[in-house]
């Protein structure tokens, strides 16, 4: 059984006269513990459609798969536990809580969950030591830099161990060393701990770390390419897992 | 999520939005207290006319010449003069009026009273001794004058505390003689102080009543005749015996047509209370018209503020919040505002109407009664308790039934 698996998907935005398809017919399956990166054009439907695969916009047609049940016939509560407990979500604007500490937006998804509360701090802590941020831990939201902000909305996605984790552009406001920086975070959630990511990029650079690229143009599906070991982005100390 | 987490995240929030939490408790204060100052004003404000009724004696009956005027262009003073030493004499007879224990003729009219050379405006009343019984008018300084003193037309003046002090200081006024409308009166009596009574009794000349009409009014007729029933039970009945006298004196078999009117102190007490109650209406519908405005300000900065918050709302659905949570969330933080609210503008209102009591106490020197409107205050706290959690829910509720993504890309 895949963990997620995608027929004739469409999302249409508006009706009537408003009426914007945005996405046509995709269909792909993903597997537990894959890498995958979503390219294209800017407009072309990839935040769309990773909102959808997260459970936070509504799909129109087609049928949505996780793990094994259609995704509409989730009641609303099983819905907020599959965001809570199955997925993380990195924004492309980080989202974080302004006037709240790092420790307590990472704690943030733990209160909505069903983990014991004696565990919390340990778990966000350690979530925020995983993203290299625990020097960082009392500061308010609003004081961090770009790159620490997302590192600690990656903490965010991860504190619940989340089966997959889903970044939108999550390098796209970074300069290229803490884009680096952020990377290596994924990379190492995907390889290490077994995390599935799905995230979407612009960049062939940060598209290199990814198994497989799924490109995207006006909504469907251009290509779906497994990339080869070797020509996988090298050069970190994650190389000697493959 | 557990009870306990969703205070927590409750006074989180508002920690977090100071401004919108202090604003709306002040939003709330303003309603409760306005509420609570006005209607407190009000009750005390009728307390005090009707305590002024009440220092006229519960058995107290006061007939009146004339109809009694019904409005200020009513015509009832035609008959004004229509109490007759006869109507005093026939009411005075036992077979009359058995259920009256006491009965006085009463006149009054404005005047200025001099000494050397200070003069002071007041009222005379002409009267008989019986005014120290009807009225519990102690004479704190000399006597009052005898039954003898009226039948000789005597010259003697019972004066009011201020017009004591105003003619004579400290001095003693006993014995001195007074120049009230060109007759010399001699002060036999200094009344104790009276303070806010219905008849301003502090700033009053007593006269024997034949000295008043003889000399100073120029009058044959009596202004009132003030009787007292025998005990409180029989005021009515007491009244009745007193309309079928003067009715028969009068010659008069049509109620309608009568030329004189009586009023007790129930009746009084129960009229002022009519126009104390106008008064009080009038006095709700500014509070009510204070709470809308007040409840308008709750209404507005929690559409607003929960509004603002529409990304958050997103953002802690997308980390796996339930309606419910988003929902427990805003009502306990609703509940914490205008509970917050709700207790200082009950502590601020009491206190200022307090504070204003004693003001109007000390300065104006009335007997003024503070009171704390229950009714008010709770309808203050509820009025703008429920607004604050429909106008906090409302928005929240919106926000939590768009998906996540919607709610996160609000602006
Ligand atoms: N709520 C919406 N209502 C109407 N149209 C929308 C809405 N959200 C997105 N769109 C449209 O859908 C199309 C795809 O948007 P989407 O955000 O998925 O693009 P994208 O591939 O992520 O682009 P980018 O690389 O710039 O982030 C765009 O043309 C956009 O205008
Ligand atoms: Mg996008």
């Amino acid at each position: 059984m895949s963990l997620i698996e995608v027929r004739n998907l469409t999302k249409i935005y508006g009706d009537g006269e408003a009426k914007t398809p945005v996405l046509h017919d995709i269909s792909f399956t993903i597997d537990k513990g894959e890498f995958v990166a979503i390219m294209g054009p800017s407009g072309s439907g990839k935040s769309t459609l990773l909102h959808l695969l997260g459970f936070l916009d509504d799909y129109t047609t087609g049928s949505y798969i996780f793990e094994g049940r259609e995704a509409k016939s989730y009641a609303g509560d099983e819905v907020a536990r599959i965001r809570n407990k199955k997925l993380g979500f990195v924004f492309q604007s980080f989202n974080l809580l302004p006037h709240t500490t790092v420790f307590e937006n990472v704690k943030l998804p733990l209160l909505y969950s069903d983990i014991p509360e004696a565990t919390w701090g340990a778990l966000a802590e350690k979530a925020i030591e995983a993203v290299g941020l625990s020097h960082r831990r009392d500061f308010d939201a609003t004081q961090l830099s770009g790159g620490e902000k997302q590192r600690a909305a990656i903490a965010r996605a991860l504190v619940c161990s989340p089966s997959v984790i889903f970044a939108d552009e999550p390098t796209g406001n970074l300069d290229s060393k803490s884009g680096g920086a952020v990377m290596d975070i994924l990379k190492k959630l995907n390889e290490v701990d077994g995390h599935t990511i799905i995230l979407i990029t612009h960049e062939t650079d940060t598209a290199r770390h990814a198994r497989r690229i799924i490109r995207i143009k006006d909504g469907m599906i251009e290509s779906d390419t497994v990339v080869a070991k070797e020509h996988r982005a090298n050069g970190n100390t994650l190389n000697k897992i493959d | 999520m557990t009870f306990k987490h969703s205070i927590k995240t409750a006074t989180e929030g508002l920690k977090a939005n100071k401004a919108r939490s202090v604003l709306t408790i002040l939003g709330i204060v303003i309603g409760v207290t306005a509420i609570i100052l006005v209607v407190s004003m009000g009750q005390g404000a009728q307390n005090l006319i009707l305590d002024q009724v009440k220092g006229m004696g519960t058995r107290t009956v006061i007939v009146g010449g004339g109809r009694e005027p019904t409005g200020p262009s009513d015509a009832g003073q035609i008959f004004s003069d229509s109490l007759t030493k006869r109507d005093l004499d026939l009411l005075m007879r036992r077979e009359n009026t058995p259920s009256v224990k006491y009965i006085m003729p009463l006149v009054f009219g404005a005047s200025s009273a001099a000494y050397e050379s200070d003069t002071f405006n007041l009222t005379i009343f002409g009267v008989s001794p019986l005014m120290e019984e009807i009225f519990d008018m102690p004479v704190k300084n000399g006597v009052f004058f005898t039954d003898e003193d009226v039948r000789g037309r005597a010259k003697y003046v019972v004066i009011g505390h201020k017009v004591k002090t105003e003619l004579f200081g400290a001095d003693e006024a006993v014995g001195k003689v007074i120049k009230m409308k060109e007759h010399s009166f001699r002060v036999i009596g200094v009344l104790a102080e009276r303070g806010q009574d219905f008849f301003n009794f502090d700033e009053a000349a007593i006269i024997p009543y034949t000295t008043a009409q003889d000399y100073v009014l120029g009058i044959k007729h009596f202004n009132r005749i003030v009787t007292e029933a025998k005990s409180e039970t029989l005021i009515n009945q007491a009244a009745e015996e007193i309309k079928l006298t003067l009715r028969e004196s009068h010659d008069i078999t049509d109620s309608t047509k009568d030329d004189f009117f009586v009023i007790t102190q129930v009746d009084l007490a129960g009229r002022l209370g009519a126009i104390t109650s106008v008064l009080t209406i009038f006095l709700a519908a500014v509070a009510a018209i204070s709470l809308v405005v007040g409840g308008i300000g709750i209404m507005n900065i929690m559409l607003v503020s929960v509004t603002e918050r529409t990304k958050e709302i997103g953002l802690r659905k997308a980390l796996g919040a339930t309606d419910r949570d988003i929902l427990s969330q805003f009502l306990l933080e609703a509940i914490i505002l205008t509970g917050i609210g709700g207790i200082v503008g009950i502590i601020l209102g009491a206190s200022l109407s307090f504070g204003i009591s004693m003001l109007i106490v000390k300065i104006a020197v009335l007997a003024w009664s503070f009171s704390f409107p229950f009714s008010a205050a709770l309808l203050g706290l509820g009025v703008s308790g429920l607004i604050g959690l429909i106008f906090g829910l409302y928005p929240a509720r919106k926000a939590a039934r768009k998906s996540p993504i919607n709610a996160l890309r609000y602006e």
